[in-house]
């Protein structure tokens, strides 16, 4: 990877459903270490341009690189393998089980134990155990789950749900992290809080982030380039403050008629 | 069952991911073990037997709760399969003359290879579609050990098995027996154990729990599906020589799908998802129609002829496990483990119920 490059980079990406064109022809590029937001009216194609990234969908056309290297075809387990982590807008976590192997299954792609060493388990297993479990430990003390350790993840409120979801994704240790609308659905004081830990992460450890968020106000203020989605396609891209003042911006979000008004 | 789980502090992580965390509950399975080592001393011979039958029935039982129970997919053929580490172990050991410390894991891997095939596709059909799936590769395989008598001797033919060999001795009465099949059901308790709670096991539950989920955070879903159908194939096929050694014959008409529904009513009534449940399925259903028989043998008079009686034997067990599977899936669909832990929070929390 040449210094400067592109950490993600998308080029052309298209993705049709049947007859409806969700994402048209999409180009971005994220740097090692950013915070870009993506944002857009409902059916604009955020969710859909993550999917490709993380490999759920197969773009009809165009190419994902990461870190210089082809991923547009990786099935999304492999796509982890490679650090890229995320999370849902309707939480997917495992509902049975506890906050603690909540975040133990997302270490899975950093651990090594085989069928045989986990039948025996004493030994190799157990040792491999342990010094994740240390690093699944750091998590819950930064995320102040401490007191939910044993306790499943489907009994909890939906914040910290979304809390437990983001710290199984850090679990991973991605180098990229993608947040589909984190703060969703929670009041002012949690979407603080889950403000805090995502700049947290991005600065203590270097995470670049690419968030879909429609709450503005936290947009405004963590990102650091925004990115405009309309119908499929990148309508606007640049800092926070100039986003807001494009006219195309305001005319996605708010309807023509308005711009019209405003011209006349 | 009266403890307290307060008081016990743990000061590293391996105290806290031990098995038995616990000292009551560590006093509690050395007590079954002391009891489990004296049984073949003070009971008869029969009783032996009964007790040899449920420890096979657990092994295989186990393994199809870590397909069914623990990564979530569906198996109509695990009576094919130990058929496939029946007749693998009894054609090594009568044309090779194998001991059994060879033909026992030939006989389970033998049994995960076909089991991974068949489970190929379980990538692309869940549920339904992949019950009958399996059920087909029951048949196939069935109709194959049947129809090849290179594998089994010919039609409805059984294979005679020299009963298994320990420095010298020939295992043969059900006490010498009960010790090597005791040693079998233990290994594959503890490595059940040992699987669920590590790296593998846990990628299993997350296939159950949320396919989606377990694929964005590295988990490779189709081998871990081919894996889990392996595994488990290989507690079947285990499950399959212990079987013929037991009987000292390989026969087809031991692993028929009836058989199959045998062991999916043991993980249901026992509890999905939890070895104790598969232990305590093993025991239900081989007791079973030991205790209807015992039943109508003793009691039956009053209501039916002699004739009748015999007949009825065979059918009632069918009538009484049919209700009984749907008895459980409406009333306690985490079957008999669940009601043991019910019993267990009540007395722990007693006399306060709350």
């Amino acid at each position: 990877m040449a210094a400067g490059a592109a950490q993600l980079r998308v080029e052309g990406v298209a993705k049709q459903f049947g007859g409806v064109t969700a994402v048209d022809e999409v180009s971005l590029e994220v740097q090692q270490g950013e915070i870009l937001s993506v944002i857009g009216p409902n059916g604009a194609g955020k969710t859909s341009l993550l999917n490709m990234v993380s490999g759920f969908y197969r773009p009809d056309r165009g190419r994902i690189a990461f870190e210089g290297e082809d991923i547009t075809n990786l099935p999304p387990s492999r796509i982890a393998e490679r650090g890229i982590a995320r999370t849902f807008q309707n939480i997917a976590l495992f509902k049975g089980m506890t906050v603690l192997d909540n975040l133990m299954l997302g270490r899975h792609v950093r651990m090594k134990s085989g069928v045989f060493a986990s039948f025996v388990y004493w030994g190799l297993a157990q040792k491999e155990e342990m010094a994740h479990r240390e690093k699944v430990e750091d998590l819950i003390e930064f995320l102040k789950l401490e007191d939910l350790r044993k306790q499943p993840t489907g009994a909890l409120s939906y914040g910290l749900q979304k809390r437990v979801e983001l710290g199984r994704a850090l679990a991973l240790e991605p180098k990229a992290l993608l947040l589909d609308e984190p703060m969703g659905g929670m009041n002012q004081e949690e979407k603080e809080d889950m403000a805090r830990y995502v700049l947290d992460v991005n600065e203590e450890r270097g995470t670049t982030i690419i968030l879909i968020e429609h709450d503005m106000g936290v947009v405004m203020d963590i990102s650091k380039r925004v990115v405009v989605l309309d119908r499929g396609r990148v309508i606007a891209a640049g800092e926070p403050k100039s986003v807001q003042a494009n006219p195309e911006v305001i005319r996605a979000y708010l309807g023509t008629k308005h711009a019209i008004r405003k011209a006349a | 069952m009266f403890h307290r789980e307060s008081g016990y502090y743990k000061t590293t992580y391996a105290a806290d991911m031990a098995l038995y965390p616990l000292p009551i509950a560590r006093w509690t399975v050395a007590g079954i073990a002391l009891a489990m080592c004296i049984a073949p001393f003070v009971l008869h011979a029969y009783y032996v037997s009964v007790i040899n039958l449920i420890l096979v029935a657990t092994v295989g039982a186990l393994g199809l709760n870590i397909l069914v129970g623990y990564t979530g997919q569906i198996s109509i053929g695990h009576a094919a399969f130990m058929s496939v580490g029946a007749y693998t172990a009894a054609n090594l050991a009568v044309r090779l003359d194998l001991p059994f410390w060879v033909t026992l894991p030939a006989g389970g891997l033998m049994a995960a290879a076909i089991g991974a095939i068949v489970g190929i596709p379980s990538l692309r059909i869940k549920g339904l579609y992949l019950a009958i799936a399996t059920l087909a590769g029951q048949l196939i395989i069935e109709w194959t050990i049947n129809h090849v008598p290179w594998i089994s001797g010919g039609m409805q033919a059984s294979i005679e098995v020299p009963r298994p060999t320990l420095f010298g001795a020939q295992l043969r009465t059900q006490h010498q027996l009960y010790w090597f099949l005791l040693f079998f059901a233990v290994l594959a308790i503890v490595g059940t154990l040992n699987l669920v709670r590590s790296r593998i096991g846990r990628a299993f539950i997350a296939i159950r729990d949320q396919d989606i989920a377990a694929e964005i955070i590295g988990i490779n879903i189709f081998r871990y599906k081919l894996l889990a159908f392996a595994i488990s194939s290989f507690y079947a096929g285990v499950t399959g020589v212990l079987y013929t050694y037991y009987l000292g014959i390989a026969n087809y008409e031991q692993f028929q799908i009836v058989t199959s529904i045998d062991y999916l009513a043991m993980i249901i009534i026992g509890g999905l998802g939890s070895i104790l449940g598969s232990i305590f399925g093993a025991i239900f259903v081989t007791l079973l129609p030991i205790a209807i028989r015992l039943a109508m043998e003793n009691w039956g008079a009053f209501l039916f002829g002699d004739a009748d009686i015999n007949n009825l034997i065979p059918n009632l067990r069918l009538m009484v496990f049919g209700g009984l599977i749907i008895v459980f899936l409406v009333l306690e669909p985490e079957g008999l483990n669940r009601l043991w832990r019910n019993i267990r929070s009540y007395f722990r929390v007693w006399p306060f119920s709350y």
